[in-house]
């Protein structure tokens, strides 16, 4: 936030209310009732109704998988994980998300910039549209896939049964996240900072790599982190089209459910599901990093 | 020198600016001085390559720019809420202009250092503008802007968004760092007080057109309109006529052109004295006309509220 704020700031968070349009000159205590409503607490019991919901929802699941995963010890676990096939699906898992992110990141900022700059007829439509692939059941968003590009392709491209075609199902799916993280950044973006750098005498390039990009840079990162968080757990739109064929385009999520249900290894399938889980830890403590430091001098 | 010659600007259906001739001499301080929406902006703008007018030509030190990009200009432009390069130190903001003109490392250093020396803001090159307060911010765009050594230095409201206290010094501060470089300079500002107290040359603008052009003295004196007059500072209406309050003399008899008035309140404010005064030509609910006298005139008088008193313009300024 910028110091005019805070140089005019009479009431912080923290300070009491600046004279309410109320009646003054109360005792202390209407001045705290005042403060508690506004901060709009719940009290314990909305506490512990939380703590109880997320716990049953996330947390014990969570540990419940965890445990299942060690039930035969440690040895069972890592070999598990570290077979063949577990670690050919990860690493293609891991790469093929990769990719999309990093596509993502170029492609979500360039629509995000035409939503947000460009005028034209049909742009709340096409708006609307973004979101599409995110709220579709990704088993249809597969469908699609495959009516396209698959056996009887209309267009002559058939890529069913290839590491293109995980590729192509990921995009899919991934695609509203760096357009709806850099959106609104960029319609915040101050216009004057362009306009300064063009009279300072800055190409049009130099002032979008100088000064539009490095604003840009923390909601691009963290809406590409989103979609590779996304693409590494991502199972309806691959499993059709994709032929989840072992060792070339089975993906870690394909793998847990093959080995759940085909191979009746429960064991094994948590243990993978937990190095998935742990991923996608690692993705999430990765953006609430790069959200705090986009904050730095803003 | 920048002459603007003819120059037209429609947005749409509304017409910004309408046949603006304007000529501003080099070193010269000028002021755009309008109400929001005159167009005084949209002209700053016109001049820096901002906007493309629909007619007419711009013409900087003999050369027509009018086609010309900005970055081609060779202009500094100084904008209202400073438009800081936020994720820039201070020092790579002064910096910005000369590194995209490839100069060399050294020559960049020692030239930002010295700009932030005559801003006053020495010791604040590793700050971030969010670490400033408004009127670093608006001395550091200013250095920003000085740093590519501009033929002609554009401020668009530059004290619009600090506070009074700031904008006086600043103001004041502005004009000797104007006298030390004489770079022709344009001020755009709806503040008459700021243009009268910083520029050598005001444009009064209304609705697209200038107004009147001239210094701050023979606008506030032989101002060519009602609107060039009661813009540039107080008026009261006599009848059909407008006149400054200190151009106002009161009697307690009748005088030649004189018209009679009740005294409604006296306002003692040290050396000056505010009498409020009800015409009694004028109707109900009229606004009373203000007239300043000094405090000796007033104790001659012995004014107090309900007074019948005469008024008429001082003859000398009639």
């Amino acid at each position: 936030m910028s110091t005019p704020l805070l140089s005019e700031g009479v009431g912080g968070p923290d300070s009491p209310p600046a004279q309410p349009a109320g009646p003054r000159g109360g005792t202390a205590r209407p001045t705290r009732v005042h403060r508690r409503a506004r901060a709009g607490g719940t009290g314990p019991l909305g506490i512990g109704v939380v703590t109880i919901w997320l716990s049953l929802i996330v947390l014990l699941p969570l540990a419940a998988v965890t445990v299942k995963a060690l039930d035969d010890g440690t040895g069972t676990f890592w070999d598990a994980v570290s077979s063949k096939q577990a670690v050919n699906a990860l690493v293609f898992t891991l790469v093929v998300s990769l990719v999309a992110a990093a596509i993502n990141a170029v492609t979500g900022t360039l629509v995000a910039w035409v939503l947000v700059r460009d005028d034209f007829k049909g742009k709340g439509a096409v708006n609307a549209l973004i979101d599409l692939p995110f709220a579709l059941p990704t088993i249809v968003a597969g469908l699609t896939l495959i009516a396209l590009y698959g056996k009887n392709s209309p267009v002559g491209i058939d890529v069913t049964y290839t590491r293109t075609a995980v590729l192509l199902a990921l995009l899919f799916v991934t695609l509203p996240f760096v357009v709806r993280s850099v959106q609104p950044v960029l319609i915040e973006l101050d216009r004057e900072m362009e306009e300064a750098s063009t009279s300072l005498g800055a190409t049009p390039g130099q002032t979008f790599r100088h000064i539009v990009l490095p604003n840009l840079r923390p909601a691009i990162l963290s809406g590409a982190a989103l979609s590779f968080a996304r693409a590494v757990g991502e199972f309806g739109s691959i499993v059709l089209i994709s032929g989840n064929v072992p060792f070339q385009t089975e993906v870690s999520s394909v793998y847990i459910f093959k080995l759940q249900e085909s191979s009746q290894n429960p064991i094994a399938a948590a243990a993978v599901a937990v190095v998935l889980l742990l991923v996608s830890l690692v993705v999430l403590i990765g953006i609430r990093v790069l959200e705090r430091r986009g904050g730095d001098h803003a | 020198m920048i002459t603007v010659e003819n120059v037209d600007k429609h947005y749409g259906d509304f017409h910004a600016l309408k046949g603006i001739d304007l000529e501003i001499e080099s070193g010269s301080l000028t002021a755009l001085l309008g109400p929001s929406g005159s167009g005084k902006s949209t002209l700053l703008r016109v001049i820096a390559g901002l906007e493309i007018p629909t007619s007419g030509r711009v013409i900087l030190d003999g050369k027509d720019v009018t086609n010309l990009a900005p970055q081609q200009r060779g202009i500094g432009f100084v904008f209202q809420h400073y438009a800081a390069f936020k994720h820039m130190t201070v020092r790579d903001n002064v910096a910005f202009g000369l590194k995209v003109r490839k100069k060399p490392k050294t020559e960049i250093k020692d030239k930002v250092d010295e700009l932030l020396r005559v801003v006053g803001l020495d010791g604040y090159q590793q700050r971030y503008p969010s670490q400033l307060s408004g009127g670093q911010r608006q001395r550091m765009a200013l250095a920003r802007a000085l740093a590519i050594e501009p033929a002609v230095l554009l401020l668009d409201e530059p004290f619009g968004a600090l506070d009074a206290k700031v904008r006086a010094e600043l103001r004041t501060w502005l004009r000797r760092l104007h006298d030390e470089v004489h770079v022709t300079t344009v001020l755009v500002t709806h503040d008459q007080e700021e243009a009268l107290d910083v520029a050598d040359t005001i444009a009064v603008m209304d609705a697209g057109q200038i107004a009147q052009t001239g210094g701050p003295r023979e606008l506030y004196d032989a101002p060519v309109s009602d609107f060039v007059m009661s813009f540039l500072g107080p008026v009261a209406r006599l009848g059909e006529a407008l006149v400054r309050p200190h151009d106002l003399e009161l009697s307690v008899d009748a005088r030649d052109g004189a018209l009679e008035a009740q005294v409604v309140r006296v306002v003692h404010l040290g050396f000056e004295v505010r009498v409020e005064l009800l015409l009694a030509q004028a109707g109900e609910g009229a606004e009373p006309v203000v007239a300043q006298i000094t405090r000796a005139e007033e104790q001659a008088l012995e004014l107090s509220a309900g007074d019948i008193v005469w008024v008429r313009p001082v003859l000398a300024a009639a």
